[in-house]
């Protein structure tokens, strides 16, 4: 603080310390406090509020784990409340879109930071940047129009005599993470595209020289090389479809449901932002301990997934 | 050897497909706004029409919706801005221990879902008796938003030498003017792009707009709400409209590109013929290989 103060004076000090701390306590720390401590509280009518019945709770979290259906699994009949039972299936295919991402933009990212001759990478950039500059929702709109009954990938693949009558793509969580995945691969590519780009050329024709096959290069040179790269975008493609609601909303099927739309409904139908509070909450805490997982399993610090 | 050219072959072709699949949907999106379809496809085609133009041009909910986007982003350029650029100074201004704290509670917003933090905002606010509105989205928006505007401002200040503030300070300069005349413009860069991020973030955004926005809209709530009633290809005439902006943005940019590259190109090898004259003229000792 006294190297701030020599530096910058009084005057700028207390400019610098205020701005940040405007930003830290009323637009992060204490609206995340103010959420908590509402998911502890129950739904009162207006005139209750501060009443006797105005007491912490631990309902708005029961009612989580409340309201059970019986599921199949592998012959097994299991009663599962119908909430765990969405925000698994969330968490679960999440994942899947996460593995998917990375497996699709690895090579990308490969082929634009060493394979691509320099002069026609930025261009490949560009490129690919266009979907990305074209709004979220119409991405995911595009491929509602796509994988519609009657839409442009069935009367393809009928043309070309793949399957004999259409087919029905919008099923289960198939639109989802087909949605998901286009819409944040590029969210994977970056990162990873930064993180070989770093990555000094010699090292992989050494490892060639020395008679190492392809897999065993990238195995063993690259991919420790662009750890902190594919942390980063496998922190970013989990948290950005954990959290997403536009393309579950508009990719969906009756059958599969996503967390965040389950949030929405507690906050804007139900008008129950107590509960809505403690499901937002478990959100939160989902990504909080994927983040960890990923900082575990990559031995990458905080300051290298941020980047 | 032949292996690695296979290798190249097959690595050429997983690239193509990868761009067909990015674009291909831009094009059937795109396309179906010209189709006199009711229903927004490319099949069957219909005919082609200009009428989805012309509703939206009419829809004044979209103008609406549009002038708000553009009042937000800017509100949260001019407010995450400076938030940003103060919290990347004062973190490269402090010791160690309490940077990691602080750079953790900074980067958390960036870390959180979109729901979290609109709903945070809207119950924090609500607490103030601020009824959910265009201001609230600001505000939500700027939580997550300054932060990436502090890290692409601390990158910068990495480079900074402080020995310069030193200088000023000890030639007589206030703590304003060095600010002002020294730092600022060594971040100027920084400052550029975080505000061209903070606003394409805030157009883009949609989580938390949606928790905060109250009864107004802005462009992708509005089109998302289109999306889910009355579907029509006005929707596809606005995605074209993008689609087509976005795509000229890009071939501007890429011929500034190539034609700064090939200036610089052409400036190597004046630099380099001069060289060969100069040596030339040196006589023909200095040019065994000419000889």
């Amino acid at each position: 603080m006294t190297a701030l103060l020599r530096r910058y004076g009084r005057g700028l000090t207390i400019a610098i310390l205020g701005l940040t701390a405007f930003w830290l306590l009323a637009l992060v720390v204490l609206p995340y406090f103010i959420m908590f401590r509402y998911s502890f509280r129950p739904y009162l009518p207006v005139d209750q509020l501060g009443g006797p019945n105005d007491v912490y709770t631990l309902g708005n979290y029961a009612t989580f784990f409340s309201s059970p259906r019986t599921i199949q699994l592998f012959g097994w009949a299991f009663d599962i409340p119908i909430h765990v039972q969405i925000f698994v299936l969330t968490v679960f295919y999440s994942c899947v879109v996460t593995v998917i991402c990375l497996v699709a933009a690895y090579p990308l990212a490969y082929f634009l930071a060493k394979m691509a001759a320099p002069r026609n990478a930025p261009t490949l950039f560009i490129v690919l940047l266009i979907p990305l500059w074209v709004s979220e929702v119409l991405r995911s709109f595009a491929w509602f129009i796509i994988l519609s009954f009657q839409g442009p990938l069935n009367t393809s693949l009928i043309g070309l005599g793949l399957i004999a009558r259409p087919v029905r793509w919008l099923t289960g969580f198939n639109g989802v993470v087909v949605g998901l995945v286009y819409t944040y691969v590029l969210f994977m590519l970056f990162p990873i595209y930064n993180a070989i780009q770093s990555l000094d050329s010699n090292q992989i024709e050494a490892a060639q020289d020395l008679g190492s096959p392809t897999w065993r290069t990238h195995w063993r040179v690259v991919i420790p090389h662009s750890k902190p790269g594919i942390a980063s975008g496998c922190v970013m493609v989990f948290m950005l479809s954990a959290g997403s609601i536009l393309v579950p909303t508009l990719l969906a099927s009756t059958t599969s449901r996503w967390f965040t739309e389950i949030v929405q409904q507690w906050m804007f139908e139900s008008q129950d932002w107590n509960t809505g509070s403690a499901y937002a909450f478990l959100l939160l805490l989902i990504c909080v301990l994927f983040v960890s997982l990923m900082m575990r399993l990559f031995k990458v610090r905080l300051a290298d997934i941020a980047k | 050897m032949r292996q690695h050219a296979f290798g190249r072959l097959l690595m050429k072709i997983f690239v193509a497909v990868f761009l067909f699949y990015m674009l291909m949907p831009l094009v059937i999106m795109g396309g179906a706004a010209l189709n006199n379809s009711r229903f927004p496809s490319i099949y069957p085609w219909v005919g082609f029409t200009g009428r989805w133009f012309e509703d939206l041009w009419a829809d004044t909910r979209m103008w609406t919706a549009i002038r708000n986007t553009l009042l937000v982003a800017l509100s949260v350029v001019a407010l995450a801005v400076p938030i940003g650029t103060a919290a990347a100074i004062l973190i490269n201004g402090i010791d160690a221990r309490a940077r990691g704290f602080l750079y953790g509670v900074m980067i958390a917003p960036i870390l959180t879902p979109g729901v979290v933090i609109g709903i945070s905002t809207l119950l924090f606010w609500n607490a103030f008796n601020a009824p959910a509105g265009l201001w609230l989205s600001v505000l939500g928006q700027v939580s997550f938003i300054a932060a990436y505007v502090m890290l692409l401002v601390l990158a910068r200040l990495q480079s900074f030498d402080p020995l310069l503030e030193e200088a000023a300070l000890d030639l007589g300069a206030s703590h304003t003017q060095v600010m002002r005349r020294i730092v600022v413009p060594h971040l100027y860069p920084a400052i550029g792009a975080g505000a061209l991020i903070a606003f394409f973030q805030s157009v883009e955004n949609f989580n938390v707009t949606l928790f905060t926005k109250g009864n107004s809209d802005t462009l992708t709530v509005y089109v998302f709400s289109k999306t889910r009633s009355g579907i029509t290809p006005t929707i596809n005439a606005l995605a074209l409209s993008l689609i087509a902006l976005t795509v000229i943005g890009a071939i501007v940019y890429e011929i500034t590109r190539r034609r700064a590259e090939r200036r610089a190109m052409e400036e190597a090898a004046a630099a380099a013929a001069a060289e060969d004259a100069d040596l030339a003229a040196a006589g023909p000792l200095a040019t065994p290989a000419a000889a």
